[in-house]
């Protein structure tokens, strides 16, 4: 849950500048930087180990954008690049120097959630509670604190770049802040549930509240929301199908953000579907109005106006022609005498507007 | 040679050079759409379809699993497609979110396939890092005979993936069916990973469908150049990676043949020429020392224009003083001289030539702005 709230603030950040696979290439590129702190330290719980994999994680930012400024290649890319041959290099190192301690790939790559609250922290003979949780809390609260003292000036940087360098609020610090701490927070997050949870983690939630709302500061609210929905969603379907905790979470954050994806007011497939079919038949009410207006008072207005007429005049299918008929007799814009059609007030005005729209 | 005898060895080389040089030429494609991440994503979403295509037959058959990895690979792809179109969520966000949540469902089927009594499950999550040296060569035919269809298939639509590829809008108004090529194209690139996954696993995949492209790009402006030399490229990095990882002990075969790939984008980038960093700032230089003694040249035609004919001569400390920030004007002076533009008349005297004069002329209606 900690780990969902802490991954989702900063994620947000990352899906509104379009830095996405961003959170993917640092969760993999920071191996070789834990393992390198790992042979420094000699021990798996050294803060060393978060400070390295940080470091790691703002090279590969230089690395990408210095590869993108070259301009030989584009920054797909150049994080295509950068983060495999990092990872290689972690692997390659624990494979070669490592292969027998406690330092499992498969452990970084997929976490192990369940052993977290056995490996407790203990500060001068106190038992401070699982140790990942610890950290975490501290890495949410950071992420927090950044978060709201830069506020205002993410905001703009994210939605108005030229403005914010003109105000001179330095968007380069604020991204490589930024960047430093999706760094500190996927090495936090990955001890306990490995880096591909923490892409999810990152994306999928904002992903989804970016469909619900428009405001940035509900947006990061319903991330974390739904973050945790994801959490606790995930560890009980992982309790009931005795599978691995990580992916159970990813399997509901994909769920979520599928709902969301679906159901959204506004922005959601059936909202939109809607949208588009009501504005359907309001055009081609519209459309019947301005028909109607065009012959109106002339010879041929007769032959026009009647219903039977449309289908070959608007192209309408004979269903189509009656349905907008009964709608625009429905809403007041014509009068039907037998055959023919008259206008309404409402409808004469409706056309012109639509006219002058036109 | 070692590689001709040992047949475990001639498996995995062969299979490396396999994967390299299809990956090479779809990945080409994929890295000129700015779909470079694409691969990464189809790499990661395959891992669901491996689990689902054992669950179902129980068989552990090559042929089998590429199936389902392909399979749910390409069915990410369409939704990335499907959620970028109705939606404002962007492309970069809507791969990261199908990789990792198509990766955590596989995760999900591999945890419960385990507990599963089967006896023969085991092996599986060598998809996950690759396990080059298990390729036996049943698994190197089936990369053939899939990696020979793509490839052939990359042949076939040449000329119609070419526009897709540059111009799509050119290629609708011709009434090709770009959208359906489209997902041909990355039909074939989910071929082309799913017959990598084996060798180099999930995560290091993409690094092959972009890493040779990349390099191929910087040698070349042609398509047809540039995918063969992919396909080169790749193919050399795999063998070589699986040549290292077998001479090495505890060398892993993926991370190594990567990390071979890796150097040749690096020194494609500094040594190619044209495009290469190293060429492009000697260019650099050499386009600003032109640049600086035309400045001196101009400098000249501008003081004998004071008389009557343009090859007057004047003092070093008079050109000198038109400048007073041109720091090694001599130096200049002799580039200059040495092209034919000017010529020494004295001590500390020079004056343009009849061809600097004509060049001085060139330039002025070349940039009237010079003056």
């Amino acid at each position: 849950m900690v780990v969902a709230a802490a991954c989702a603030l900063p994620g947000v950040f990352l899906v509104l500048r379009t830095m996405a696979m961003m959170s993917d290439a640092i969760s993999h590129a920071i191996l070789p930087g834990i393992v390198v702190a790992f042979f420094l330290s000699g021990s798996l719980s050294s803060p060393l180990l978060i400070l390295g994999a940080a470091l790691t994680g703002v090279l590969t930012v230089v690395l990408v954008e210095l590869l993108t400024r070259t301009h030989l290649v584009k920054e797909d890319a150049a994080i295509g690049l950068v983060f495999p041959a990092l990872f290689s290099i972690g692997v390659i190192l624990i494979a070669r120097y490592a292969g027998d301690i406690h330092l499992d790939i498969d452990a970084v790559l997929l976490g192990e959630l369940a052993l977290v609250p056995f490996d407790r922290l203990i500060v001068g003979g106190y038992d401070l509670g699982p140790r990942a949780l610890t950290i975490m809390g501290g890495v949410a609260v950071l992420n927090a604190l950044f978060l709201v003292i830069f506020y205002k000036e993410l905001k703009i940087a994210t939605f108005d770049a030229a403005l914010a360098a003109a105000l001179g609020f330095l968007p380069g610090v604020l991204h490589y802040g930024l960047m430093t701490l999706v760094s500190v927070t996927a090495v936090a997050a990955f001890d306990a549930v490995g880096s591909i949870l923490v892409v999810a983690l990152m994306v999928g939630p904002p992903a989804a509240a970016h469909l619900l709302t428009d405001r940035l500061d509900r947006m990061m609210i319903l991330s974390v929301a739904i973050g945790i929905v994801g959490a606790i969603g995930g560890f009980w379907l992982a309790h009931e199908l005795d599978a691995s905790i990580a992916g159970c979470m990813t399997t509901v954050v994909g769920v979520c953000f599928g709902a969301a994806y679906l159901f959204a007011p506004h922005r959601g497939v059936v909202a939109v579907l809607r949208l588009r079919r009501r504005q359907r038949w309001v055009f081609a009410q519209k459309m019947l109005t301005i028909h109607l207006l065009h012959h109106e008072g002339l010879p041929e207005a007769d032959r026009e106006s009647r219903i039977d007429h449309l289908q070959g005049h608007l192209q309408w299918s004979p269903e189509f022609a009656e349905r907008v008929v009964r709608h625009s007799l429905q809403n007041n814009l014509v009068l039907q005498q037998r055959e023919h059609l008259l206008l309404t007030d409402a409808g004469r005005s409706l056309a012109r507007e639509a006219i002058v729209q036109a | 040679m070692e590689v001709l005898t040992d047949y475990t060895l001639r498996t995995v080389a062969l299979g490396a050079l396999l994967l390299g040089a299809v990956s090479g030429a779809l990945g080409s494609f994929a890295v000129l759409r700015k779909q470079s991440l694409l691969g990464d994503a189809i790499s990661h979403a395959a891992l669901p379809g491996i689990a689902i295509a054992f669950l179902l037959t129980g068989s552990k058959l090559p042929l089998v699993l590429m199936i389902g990895a392909a399979l749910t690979g390409w069915l990410a792809t369409l939704l990335v497609m499907q959620v970028t179109r109705n939606t404002r969520i962007k492309y970069d966000s809507a791969l990261a979110l199908m990789l990792s949540v198509f990766f955590g469902i596989g995760l999900v089927l591999l945890t419960v396939l385990q507990k599963m009594p089967y006896a023969n499950q085991a092996g599986l999550d060598s998809f996950l890092f690759g396990q080059a040296s298990s390729l036996v060569e049943r698994d190197v035919v089936t990369m053939a005979f899939l990696g020979g269809i793509a490839l052939v298939a990359t042949g076939v639509l040449w000329k119609e993936f070419k526009l897709l590829s540059f111009d799509t809008d050119f290629g609708t108004s011709l009434g090709l069916p770009m959208r359906r090529l489209d997902i041909t194209l990355t039909t074939l690139l989910v071929i082309a990973i799913v017959i990598g996954l084996q060798t180099v696993g999930v995560v290091l995949m993409s690094a092959m469908i972009i890493a040779a492209p990349a390099a191929a790009r910087q040698w070349t402006d042609r398509l047809g150049i540039m995918v063969l030399l992919a396909m080169v490229f790749g193919a050399v990095s795999g063998v070589m990676g699986a040549l290292f990882s077998a001479g090495t002990s505890r060398l892993p075969t993926g991370p190594t043949i990567v990390l071979c790939v890796t150097v040749i984008v690096i020194v494609s980038m500094v040594g190619a020429p044209k495009r290469g960093l190293l060429w492009r700032t000697v260019r650099q230089w050499r386009s600003g020392r032109r640049l600086r003694q035309s400045a001196v040249l101009m400098d000249l035609y501008a003081l004998a224009g004071q008389h009557e004919e343009h090859e007057h001569p004047h003092a070093l400390a008079v050109i000198e003083a038109m400048h007073p920030h041109t720091a090694q004007l001599r130096h200049k002076l002799l580039a200059l001289a040495e092209r034919g533009f000017v010529v020494q008349t004295g001590a500390a005297e020079w004056a343009l030539t009849p061809a600097g004069v004509r060049e001085a002329e060139q330039l002025l209606e070349g940039n009237g702005e010079i003056e």
